[in-house]
This record gives structure tokens, C-alpha cells and sequence, in this order.
């Protein structure tokens, strides 16, 4: 199987604090990859590393072992195919469920494109699809402002389908949701790894555990362990500073 | 939707009726109930509130507050009042059929070389585009491209204008220094002091207006629009999504201070002078004030504001002129507080009767958010 993507000897720091310290993570194309770690462990920071939007200050970041993503900006990085959910759930509250969906929709983002562009049928079929597949069909045309947490939480999950990007970072996507809720999301991601590739950072162990998946633990800045979560789990030094507490 | 919504359709019609109706009663009712220096006071109005519109778009669309809007206008106003000296020709004091009489004042020997081809006509017109364009363009892409937002872009927009207004001053600038251009004659020949050339610049100044509104609306109607509010409530997240920001900023940027500078061109002939003091940043805070007071991101809001506080202002430094600048401080911080959506808002609220709670809310999203934490602060990313 052939590498999606590989942080190597990473590190950035804020002002003398080593937020990431000689990171090295790698995933597999296809994979779905659960990142846990105490907070203040740098998940969210690797995730800023990874989009470019903080550059490292050494180390590189390689992507399908051929672009230095360290290059690139935020929406050269989400063009290349990096879709991002932030931590706190951010959506475009003024706008509609439906348009904060085509806002995200896979196509040319260039001025004149936007300026010029109308709503296909395609698109609109996709965007229905999409809004059911996150359960939010009701929704349609409601502000984005006025849903519920979770269901801003489903919304972005929804804009990055709509991205339809090969990588997909997830940054805590149970927060404020119901179990059901999270199991859902659980079994969504799972779903859409294999044809996407798929980093969650999560706290929520259920969560993880519904993953099924390969964990990296992450300690102030460093991978700790890695493996399934059967396997992490038995590691002392992981105990202690995170499954213990 | 389309172009023309029921807000858009009932100020354009009734733009359309002050177009027809000034001009008649100036003209050709008997007595003549509409004085001549009103229709150019209203004229002036309509340019103001193009003025706002061009705010609006960048301000109530994508969250540029711009402190430096006044600048476009004076540099649009400059490049027609420069047309409007040249044409002057052999008719100034001096009678020297090349050089503005400030510039024989002044000793100057020849036409400095910025000044060739405003004797042109369509020269002018171009120059009142392109001038302010580029100086939006040149600005907007070092401002936006280093992520420079908030209070600190809405800080550096204020200190474009003002060094622009001391440069303006200077008399060395070959731009009249303080007494700035004036004395104008005519335009394409027409005598600027006859009614009939009052009553066209007033009609141009109301057609512009409706095109400036129709511009804007399908601007932020387009998709693209959808991107300018994207960037406005979640700069970020638009980035992640792909969009190059920076770019959105620029095209928005440049397209507004274009229509500043129309306005500021149909501004000149109507009040026949154009001097540094335009470029003055409390001009610039002004236009903030009637959009807000009209409705931010409303446009049509922005210009009826605009209408407003220019008719409020000059009934007031009318009547005791030492108040003016209290009673606008008062506006303002009685709008900020009362009337977060503007008088548009008001008017609106009004007439739908009960707002539901879901709409409520939606309007405390869209109040006057001056929110300006500029993302560059926020820490780390990159510089
Ligand atoms: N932009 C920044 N400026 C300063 N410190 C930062 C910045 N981003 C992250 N940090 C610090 O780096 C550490 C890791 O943060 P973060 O990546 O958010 O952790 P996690 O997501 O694992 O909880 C924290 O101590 C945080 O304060
Ligand atoms: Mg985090």
C-alpha cells in the first residue's frame, strides 16, 4: 500500500515550548488513523502542520511522498486534497445549510469561476445526497447559525464530504454530540476510509474503540505508541500519562 | 432571486421618480419650486450615497472596514476635476491656454507630466477608474496577501488616506496644494452653472447609483458573494476550503474603490471644487456612519443612510452649525446601540410585524460587528 502521508522528524515550538517535538507519523492511503493524546499533546497543532497553516520549524511533510506540504498555504493544501474539520465546529452561520454545503462543493475556486458560476443539476443532486447521508435533508434551508451544536458538528463533516477530499483530518468530531450521535459519526468515518483516507483525533475512547482502527498516541509532541488500542493500552507509559488519569 | 427584490425595486423606483420630478420642478413648473443649487445638493446626496454602496460592498459583504473609502472618492474627484481645469483653457485669470492658473501662480513653466491627457475627456474617465483601481489593487495585495484584518487593516486604510491628504497638500504635488482644483468652467461644453447641465449631472449621478446598486447585488448574489460573507463570518474556514482568500479581498477591494471614484468624479462638477480636505480620515469614518446607520450589507440601506445624514447635516449646519459633529457622534452611538440592522432594518422590522426568535437571532449574527481580531494575533501560524 502506498504512503499518503509522512510527517518525519517534525518540530515547531511557541515561544521556547516544543508544541510538536520530532514528530513522525505515518499513514497509509486509505487508511482511517485515530490520534489520541492528552490535551495540550499537539494533535490540533500536527493538524495545523499538516494543512499549512503553522509551518514547522524543522522536519519535513510529505505528501504522497512527493509535495512538501511545508510549501504550501491553507488552500493550497485544501486543493490539493486535505479537507480539515476543526475542533470547535465552525460553519458559516449566516448562511444556509444547503449554500454552506455548495460552498464547499468540489470545484474551481478561482474569482471568475465563483463569479460566473451557476448551480448545476449535478451539484444540487449532490448536495441532496450529502445532506441526507449527514442527516440534515430537514435542515436544508435553515441558518447554519440556528442548528445545534452536534448538528453543526454533522454540517462540517457534510461540507468536507462535499470537499470530496483524499485526506480527511477530523479535529475531536464528537464533541457535543449525543452516543448515538457519536456512534453514528463512528461509523460514518469508517465508512468513507478505503476510498478516503482518514485521521480522527478524538478523546472520546467508545468513540475510538467504534473506530476499529490503528492509535497513535501523541505526548507532548511526540508519538508515545502506536498500534491497536488493545495494544496501546497495555502500555505502561500510556497509562500513565493518559488512559490513567 | 432575482436583481431586483422588493427592497432594491421600491428604492429604484423611487430614485426614478426624484430623476423625473427634480429636474421638472426646477425646470419647468411655473415659479420653479426646486431651487438650482438643490438639485446639485441632491446630486451631491446620490454621490454619497454611491460612496456608501461601494462601502457596503467591502465592508457589510466581507468584513473590510475600511477607514480609508474617502481616498477613492477624492482620487476620482481629482482626476475629473482635472479634466474640468484643463478645459478651462484661456479663460483663467491669467489666460494661459495650457497651465491651470495655480500652476502660473505658482511659476510652473511647463505641464507637470501627470497632467497630460486630461484634456481628454475619455482620458479622464478612465484615469477616474484606474487611479483609484490600482491604488485599491496595490494596497489591497500587500495588506491582504500578509493576512493584515481588523483593526489593524482598518488602522492602515486611515493612514493611506491621511498621507494621501498631506501629499494633496503639498503644493509641490501640482494639484492646486489646499486650494485644490476649482473655478471650473464647463464640461464637454456645457456650462456647468446652467440648469439644464445641473439637471444631466444629476440624472448621470442617479443612474449611476442604480447601476452601483445592480453591480453590487449581483456581485454579492453570485456565487462569489456566497464567498465574500464566507470570509466575513469564518475567514478560516474559507481558506480551508480552498479559497484563496486574499483573492476574494482584492477583486471586492478594487471593484469598490472603482465605484468610489465614479462617485467622486460625478461630485466634482455638482459642487464645483475638489480640495485635500476630501481625503481628510474623518471624511472616511463618515461613510462607516451612514452605512451603519442605514444597514449594513443591505446596500440599498447604505444608500438611503448615506441620503440621510446628508440632508440631516445640511439642515443642521444651517441652523446651528456648532452641533454637526455632536449630533453625528450622538447618530452613531445611538445606531451602534438601537438600531444594530440601521434604519432599513427598522423600517423592515416594522412591517413584518412580529420577528419570530429564529430571526432574531439571525439579526444579532448580522449586527455592527466591529469584531477585529485579526487572525495574525491569534498566534503562531504562519507570518
Ligand atoms: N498558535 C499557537 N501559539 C502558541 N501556542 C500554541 C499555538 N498553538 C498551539 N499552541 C500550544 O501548543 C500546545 C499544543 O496544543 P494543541 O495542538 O492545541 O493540543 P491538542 O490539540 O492536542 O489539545 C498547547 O500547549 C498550546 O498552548
Ligand atoms: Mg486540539
Amino acid at each position: 500500500m502506498s504512503i499518503q502521508l509522512a510527517l518525519d522528524g517534525v518540530s515547531r515550538s511557541f515561544d521556547g515550548f516544543k508544541a510538536i517535538n520530532e514528530l513522525s507519523i505515518t499513514v497509509d492511503k486509505g487508511e482511517l488513523r485515530a490520534v489520541i493524546g492528552p490535551n495540550g499533546a499537539g494533535k490540533t497543532t500536527m493538524m495545523d502542520i499538516i494543512t499549512g497553516k503553522t509551518r514547522p520549524d524543522e522536519g519535513s511533510v510529505l505528501w504522497n511522498q512527493s509535495v512538501d506540504l511545508t510549501e504550501l498555504d491553507e488552500a493550497g493544501t485544501a486543493r490539493l486534497g486535505i479537507g480539515r474539520k476543526f475542533q470547535k465546529p465552525t460553519v458559516f452561520e449566516t448562511q444556509s445549510v444547503e449554500d454552506n454545503i455548495a460552498l464547499a462543493l468540489a470545484n474551481e475556486r478561482t474569482v471568475w469561476a465563483t463569479l460566473f458560476h451557476r448551480r448545476s443539476a449535478t451539484e444540487a443532486a449532490r448536495i441532496g445526497e450529502i445532506l441526507e447521508l449527514v442527516r440534515l435533508d430537514g435542515e436544508r434551508a435553515a441558518q447554519a447559525g440556528d442548528l445545534s451544536h452536534g448538528q453543526k458538528q454533522w454540517l462540517e463533516i457534510g461540507m468536507l464530504l462535499a470537499q470530496d477530499p483524499e485526506l480527511l483530518l477530523v479535529d475531536e468530531p464528537a464533541a457535543g454530540m449525543t452516543d448515538a450521535e457519536t456512534m453514528r459519526t463512528a461509523e460514518l468515518l469508517r465508512e468513507i476510509a478505503g476510498q478516503h483516507t482518514v485521521v480522527v483525533v478524538e478523546h472520546d475512547m467508545e468513540f475510538v474503540r467504534a473506530l476499529d482502527c490503528r492509535v497513535t498516541v501523541l505526548h507532548q509532541g511526540h508519538v508515545l505508541a502506536e498500534g491497536s488500542l488493545d495494544h496501546v493500552s497495555a502500555n505502561p507509559e500510556v497509562v500513565e500519562v493518559y488512559l490513567g488519569r | 432571486m432575482g436583481l431586483i427584490d422588493r427592497r432594491m425595486g421600491i428604492f429604484l423606483a423611487g430614485l426614478f421618480v426624484l430623476t423625473v420630478a427634480i429636474p421638472y420642478g426646477n425646470m419647468a413648473m411655473e415659479g420653479q419650486p426646486v431651487p438650482s443649487y438643490v438639485v446639485s445638493l441632491l446630486g451631491k446626496y446620490l454621490c454619497y450615497a454611491l460612496l456608501a454602496v461601494a462601502l457596503d460592498l467591502v465592508w457589510g459583504y466581507c468584513g473590510i472596514l475600511s477607514l480609508g473609502h474617502g481616498a477613492f472618492f477624492a482620487l476620482g474627484g481629482y482626476a475629473m476635476g482635472m479634466h474640468l481645469m484643463r478645459e478651462i483653457g484661456d479663460r483663467g485669470v491669467y489666460a494661459n491656454p495650457e497651465l491651470p492658473d495655480f500652476m502660473v501662480f505658482l511659476n510652473y513653466d511647463a505641464l507637470p507630466w501627470y497632467w497630460y491627457g486630461f484634456d481628454m475627456f475619455w482620458f479622464a474617465c478612465a484615469m477616474v477608474l484606474l487611479v483609484p483601481g490600482t491604488l485599491a489593487f496595490v494596497f489591497g495585495w500587500f495588506a491582504f496577501r500578509s493576512r493584515v484584518t481588523g483593526v489593524y487593516l482598518s488602522i492602515i486604510t486611515q493612514a493611506m488616506t491621511y498621507a494621501l491628504m498631506l501629499a494633496f497638500f503639498r503644493n509641490e504635488m501640482g494639484f492646486g496644494g489646499n486650494n485644490g482644483l476649482t473655478d471650473f468652467k464647463d464640461v464637454l461644453g456645457f456650462d456647468l452653472q446652467s440648469d439644464v447641465t445641473r439637471a444631466w449631472l444629476f440624472g448621470l449621478s442617479a443612474f449611476a447609483l442604480a447601476c452601483g446598486l445592480l453591480l453590487a447585488k449581483a456581485i454579492t448574489q453570485s456565487k462569489l458573494g456566497q464567498v465574500l460573507i464566507a470570509v466575513r463570518d469564518a475567514e478560516s474556514r474559507t481558506r480551508f476550503l480552498g479559497y484563496r482568500v486574499e483573492e476574494y479581498k482584492l477583486f471586492v477591494f478594487v471593484v469598490s474603490a472603482m465605484m468610489a471614484g465614479v462617485a467622486g468624479a460625478l461630485y466634482v462638477p455638482q459642487v464645483g471644487i475638489i480640495n485635500p480636505g476630501e481625503f481628510s480620515p474623518a471624511n472616511s469614518i463618515e461613510i462607516v456612519i451612514w452605512v451603519a446607520l442605514g444597514g449594513r450589507g443591505t446596500l440599498v440601506g447604505a444608500a438611503l443612510g448615506a441620503i440621510i445624514v446628508a440632508t440631516f447635516q445640511t439642515v443642521l449646519t444651517g441652523w446651528i452649525p456648532e452641533i454637526w459633529l455632536f449630533a453625528l457622534g450622538a447618530l452613531f452611538v445611538f445606531v451602534t446601540i438601537f438600531l444594530p440592522k440601521g434604519v432599513l432594518g427598522l423600517i423592515e422590522g416594522r412591517q413584518r410585524g412580529q420577528a419570530t426568535s429564529r430571526k432574531r437571532s439571525a439579526d444579532r449574527e448580522d449586527g455592527l460587528d466591529l469584531d477585529v481580531r485579526p487572525e495574525s494575533m491569534r498566534g503562531g501560524g504562519r507570518p
